[in-house]
């Protein structure tokens, strides 16, 4: 039995998972391009061979809405024509436009839009009059949500800002912006000042993985020798199980053997701090003292503010957020 | 500490131990099993998820190989390793060696015993095992030992003899040391027991060791595999009539369900649960019934065959040969076969586990065919929970006289 059919079996992936909450898939385009070397895009889909069993796939707009249907999770990507931010020339202007047609055809083969909601991915790369030709032909069909694509690759912090701002600033305020991606603390907090208002990052999770714990100054890689003796907990104002019951000092013990608890204890550590930095921040919103937010964030994060690194300096700086 | 006898039948001890712990008010049923560890903690299992287990025992395995390298730190530490781990609760039981890795032979001296860590060897002299000791301050702890005369094919009587020589040395040595030792005088030394597969030594070693003034006893050298277990059984008996009664016996390195029974019947209390683990690893959970009084409705249920039928297995049959699984046992089903793919049943129907009450072989088999972390989490949540529920079984079917029905029920079982 094929994987979608497996899932439908099983009351969705919800019903697999046992998960009660809500589920976002992506459209396998990224991961099958990023992820699989022999790939082939065509306009009539991605056509792959598969990793496991060598079979070739055609991977369709049509297929990849029907997959996602099967697995009823609660917010659907479109499939679009993936490129890498440090591509350019013809393919750029191509794959902006077949992401468009793509679009097109998820809408149409979409069986269940009464209960799962399509987002538009906008394309452009690094081109500002592609993406803005993007937006201005995406915003036109009425999808429940956009997200910002084609960034958070290879491409240079101070290109990456400018193609989030110049998204937001034509996408409707009553929709979800979710930022795909997006990523680091810093990254976090100036995308949400430049407008969007969601993310997604293996982040934190791989980085825990690695023995790498987040804390407002940064990271402790609690592997390091460093850390052998520092009984304090990885961060002494955090309120999760792994701060409220260990040591940097046992845990740094645990990561060097082969018991992948110490694994879940910082997984769960970067986990509560990624929900407790946007916690933060929408309370800040909404008590109006963001741009104060921001500051603090960024001097606890880099100190002086002539630390800060620049392109984060001037995405704030053309929303009127001035540092220190 | 004090171990009261509830009833003694074939050979077969039921009971508590009781005044445990550094404040005395912890108690602890035998028979039983102790909390396997890796680095000190429960192998994949943060404090959380351990906690929604049910039945953990009272008292963890610790083991000296994995924490004799982090000496200096628990020395600074100071507040001993109970505290270091997160687990100041709990009661605490070090031993030498790491059941599950077996260390290399060969590097036993008169003078010091050797255990291996991330690092490599660590060699410890009376001395410095007593010091790491007084930096760890665990309830119980192995004293060093000479466990090595049954590590080749045959054991000479002069290994035999030496290996009990010796480790009633380090056990008088550390006993000195322990009267000198403040921090220690909460701790108990647990004696251990040597002498290869030479009766006569092993019956000099029981002896010798009830003399001093330990806390418990070790059963070393007992395990191998299957068919070594067996041969050792008779041993086995022998040398647990020379040990005072109301005192705990400890083995080591047998976890089996069956062998488990065998080693109770001969007068063993407390064993080791690294067995759980093991079946984790190689991606399998266990689902052995040790239901000896199933009620009439089920019997009936598995008779039309709506319930999984118990795998009585053959004395004829075959071992599976799997590459990765050439150890795996009839207690378990693995979880990596393609028919498991499309089971939407818990892994053991009935189980109270927080791995089947919330979800499907299905799962836990994608789970490990993508390689997800999350499989070890879920089956060491479960196997742990079986293995600890088959231990309580033990007790109740000694309560009230049925651990014939067990057994036969375990060895139907067994591959």
């Amino acid at each position: 039995m094929q994987g979608p059919e497996l899932i439908q079996k099983a009351q969705g992936l919800h019903g697999f998972m046992n998960w009660p909450h809500n589920l976002l898939t992506d459209s396998g385009g990224f991961q099958m391009v990023s992820l699989v070397s022999l790939s082939e895009v065509t306009e009539e889909g991605v056509r792959f061979r598969s990793p496991y069993d060598g079979d070739e796939t055609l991977l369709s707009p049509e297929r990849s809405v029907e997959i996602q249907n099967a697995l009823g999770s609660d917010i659907i990507m479109q499939l679009d024509d993936v490129v890498s931010s440090t591509v350019t020339g013809p393919r750029v202007e191509e794959a902006m436009y077949r992401s468009i047609r793509w679009l097109d055809r998820c809408i149409a083969a979409h069986r269940r839009p009464d209960k799962q909601n399509l987002f538009a991915i906008i394309q452009g790369g690094l081109d500002a009059d592609l993406r803005a030709t993007c937006l201005e032909e995406m915003t036109k069909r009425d999808v429940p949500g956009f997200a910002i694509g084609g960034l958070s690759g290879g491409e240079s912090k101070g290109e990456f800002w400018r193609m989030v701002a110049l998204s937001t600033s034509r996408l409707p305020k009553d929709k979800p912006r979710y930022l795909m991606g997006v990523g680091y603390a810093t990254d976090l907090v100036v995308c949400v000042a430049l407008g969007c208002d969601m993310f997604d990052c293996v982040f934190p999770t791989r980085t825990a993985r690695f023995g790498s714990a987040l804390v407002p100054t940064g990271n402790l890689q609690l592997k390091k020798k460093q850390y052998e003796k520092d009984f304090r907990p990885i961060d002494p104002e955090c309120d999760c199980p792994t701060c409220q019951k260990h040591s940097r000092a046992f845990l740094h013990t645990l990561l060097h053997s082969d018991n992948t608890a110490a694994l879940h204890h910082l997984t769960i550590h970067n986990i509560a701090y990624q929900l407790r930095l946007m916690s933060a921040v929408r309370a800040s919103i909404v008590e109006k003292r963001f741009p104060a937010f921001v500051r603090d964030f960024m001097s606890t994060m880099y100190g002086d503010p002539t630390l800060c690194p620049t392109w984060a300096t001037e995405a704030l700086a053309s929303v009127g957020i001035t540092l220190g | 500490m004090k171990l009261n006898l509830t009833k003694v039948v074939n050979g077969c001890r039921l009971g508590k131990i009781k005044n445990l712990g550094k404040t005395g008010d912890c108690t602890m049923d035998i028979p039983g099993c102790l909390l396997y560890t890796k680095a000190g903690s429960a192998p994949h299992l943060t404090h959380h998820t351990l906690h929604k287990i049910h039945g953990v025992p009272a008292m963890a395995q610790l083991t000296l190989s994995s924490l004799a390298e982090h000496y200096e730190v628990l020395a600074e530490y100071k507040e001993g390793v109970g505290k270091f781990i997160g687990m100041p609760e709990s009661l605490l039981y070090c031993s030498l060696h790491d059941p599950v890795s077996p260390c290399p032979a060969g590097y036993v001296t008169n003078k010091s015993v050797s255990v291996w860590g991330v690092g490599g060897r660590v060699e410890m002299t009376a001395s410095k095992f007593m010091a790491i000791q007084q930096a760890l301050q665990p309830d119980w702890f192995q004293c060093i030992s000479d466990g090595e005369a049954t590590c080749n094919e045959a054991t000479s009587i002069k290994r035999a003899r030496k290996s009990v020589d010796r480790s009633l040395l380090f056990l008088d040595n550390c006993l000195k040391l322990q009267e000198e030792s403040e921090v220690l005088q909460k701790s108990s030394i647990i004696g251990v027991i040597e002498g290869g597969d030479v009766t006569e030594e092993r019956l000099r070693s029981a002896r010798e060791t009830a003399k001093r003034p330990v806390g418990g006893f070790l059963l070393d050298g007992f395990q191998g595999n299957p068919a070594t277990l067996e041969t050792r059984l008779h041993l086995l008996s022998s040398v647990t009539a020379e040990l005072p009664e109301d005192k705990p016996r400890l083995i080591c390195g047998v976890s089996r369900p069956d062998e488990v029974l065998e080693c109770i019947e001969r007068g063993v209390d407390l064993f080791e649960s690294f067995f759980p683990y093991q079946v984790t690893e190689r991606g399998c959970a266990l689902t052995f019934s040790f239901d000896y009084q199933p009620n009439p409705e089920e019997t009936l249920l598995q008779q039309n065959g709506t319930q999984e039928e118990i795998k009585y297995v053959d004395q004829t049959k075959k071992s599976k040969t799997t590459s990765c699984n050439q150890e795996m046992t009839s207690f378990e089903i693995n979880l990596k076969e393609k028919k498991y793919q499309e089971d939407f049943s818990p892994l053991v129907r009935g189980c109270s586990c927080y791995c089947c009450k919330n979800h499907t072989r299905a799962y836990i088999h994608h789970l490990l065919v993508t390689n997800e972390l999350l499989a070890g989490v879920l089956l060491m949540m479960h196997n742990f929970e079986h293995y600890f529920g088959f231990f309580h079984s033990i007790r109740e079917a000694l309560k009230s006289d049925r651990l014939a029905q067990l057994k036969d029920l375990i060895c139907r079982q067994a591959s």
